[in-house]
């Protein structure tokens, strides 16, 4: 019993994302309308980015900036230990995925608008129809 | 079936922003009132963001998306026409481009100042002050690079999916 | 088609839950994505740099190039944006204007 609770508490957040995840494959996948497969892909890369920070979570850690001595002139003061701080890598991998999310969102928006534009529709069972027409 | 809002006023063609929908609604006193009040502190709290990302959480996305949100924040209190005609889409272009241009400009730099590309330590001899903070202050500069691009490529965004690329109406 | 992906969808789970069970404990310091590159940030960015924010430091100076092209490819969202939607034809007025165009 006590390791099932500890199983939980070491793993729980990693079962949530994997829920979050499942959620948006499955709007990408069963969803009809182009904006909602959209809105899937999302928060698709929201629970990867979630997941990608909660990697790098340390107990007892704070947050990566270095405290104290901001001047930085000559040697600074106390020596800097590295399970004080928490894992700075995922932060910057993720920011850098964030802004790249927002881009090809409004990209793939754009295409909607284009396609919206020709075809009249967003639902994919009437533009397979359009495309058939043609 | 041609709905005008003020059937009293006249119509200038081309001049004045024309609503042919029926949906629309002009925005409310209050909002435009707080918005407009709002919207330089926002951009004030960008411009911090970007310039204490070396020391506070913060940095050139975040402060470009918040600048980008003050500027979107104008479309949509009043209409896009005016925001088109304080923020032009060529000052948008050039914005864009010239932030890209500024990063790697700075590597460029430091690569004629004899180092190698993007390494800011060689860009010391160009700055009086002391030569310890040249790779802060290098960061800095790309920062602002990024902040230039990323706010210009918001509201470029924004604007031509709203108004679906024609720039005159929208949301 | 929404039950095979419902399918689909609950075996995908099944399977990365069960990948869970290999990963590190949450807020394990000694996991493997936080031992071997980041302690080197941590402990020397500050002789380095001198700049105390440890994801600006790492962002703009250890990974110049990725934020570089991270930039570009901002820029050539934004391109594309404008290059898909972009309609310089003026407005129409009379009864194409009542009447969108197709």
């Amino acid at each position: 019993m006590t390791e099932l609770l500890a199983l939980i508490v070491a793993k729980y957040n990693f079962w949530l994302y994997i829920i979050l995840m499942m959620i948006g494959l499955y709007a990408m996948i069963a969803k009809n309308n182009l904006m909602k497969k959209l809105v899937g892909m999302n928060i698709f890369q929201t629970a990867i980015i979630l997941f990608y920070v909660s990697i790098g979570y340390k107990h007892g850690a704070t947050l990566p900036i270095i405290q104290g001595d901001h001047g930085g002139h000559g040697t600074h003061g106390a020596v800097i230990h590295a399970a004080e701080y928490i894992n700075p890598l995922p932060h910057v991998l993720m920011l850098t995925a964030i802004v790249v999310s927002v881009a090809t969102f409004g990209v793939a928006m754009a295409l909607c608008v284009r396609v919206y534009r020709r075809y009249q529709t967003l639902e994919e069972d009437e533009l397979r129809i359009r495309l058939s027409e043609k | 079936m041609l709905h005008v809002k003020n059937p009293g006023t006249r119509i200038i063609p081309g001049n004045e922003f024309e609503h042919m929908d029926r949906e629309w609604v002009p925005s409310d006193r209050i909002i435009k009132t707080v918005c407009r009040i709002l919207i330089p502190f926002i951009q004030i709290y960008a411009l911090y963001v970007v310039a204490h990302g070396d020391f506070s959480p913060g940095g050139g996305f975040q402060g470009g998306v918040i600048f980008g949100s003050s500027l979107i924040l104008m479309a949509i209190s009043y209409n896009l026409k005016t925001l088109m005609k304080r923020v032009t889409e060529k000052f948008l272009s050039i914005f864009a481009a010239t932030g890209v241009l500024i990063y790697v400009g700075l590597g460029v730099l430091a690569m004629i100042m004899g180092g190698r590309f993007l390494d800011y330590s060689m860009l010391a001899p160009l700055v009086p002050w002391d030569p310890g903070h040249i790779r802060a202050l290098g960061m800095l500069g790309v920062e602002i690079g990024v902040g230039i691009a990323v706010m210009a490529v918001m509201v470029i965004i924004y604007v031509n999916i709203v108004s679906e690329g024609r720039h005159d109406e929208g949301l | 088609m929404k039950f095979l992906g419902f399918v689909i969808v609950c075996l995908t789970g099944g399977l990365l839950l069960y990948g869970t069970m290999d990963l590190p404990d949450w807020g394990d310091p000694a996991s493997p994505a936080s031992t071997h590159l980041s302690d080197y940030y941590i402990e020397h960015i500050m002789e380095e740099t001198r700049v105390p924010n440890l994801v600006t430091a790492v962002l703009a100076d250890y990974r110049g190039y990725d934020t570089m092209f991270e930039t570009a490819v901002v820029f050539c969202a934004g391109l594309a944006c404008f290059l898909l939607l972009r309609d310089f034809r003026p407005k129409k007025t009379g009864i194409s204007a009542i009447f969108p165009r197709v």
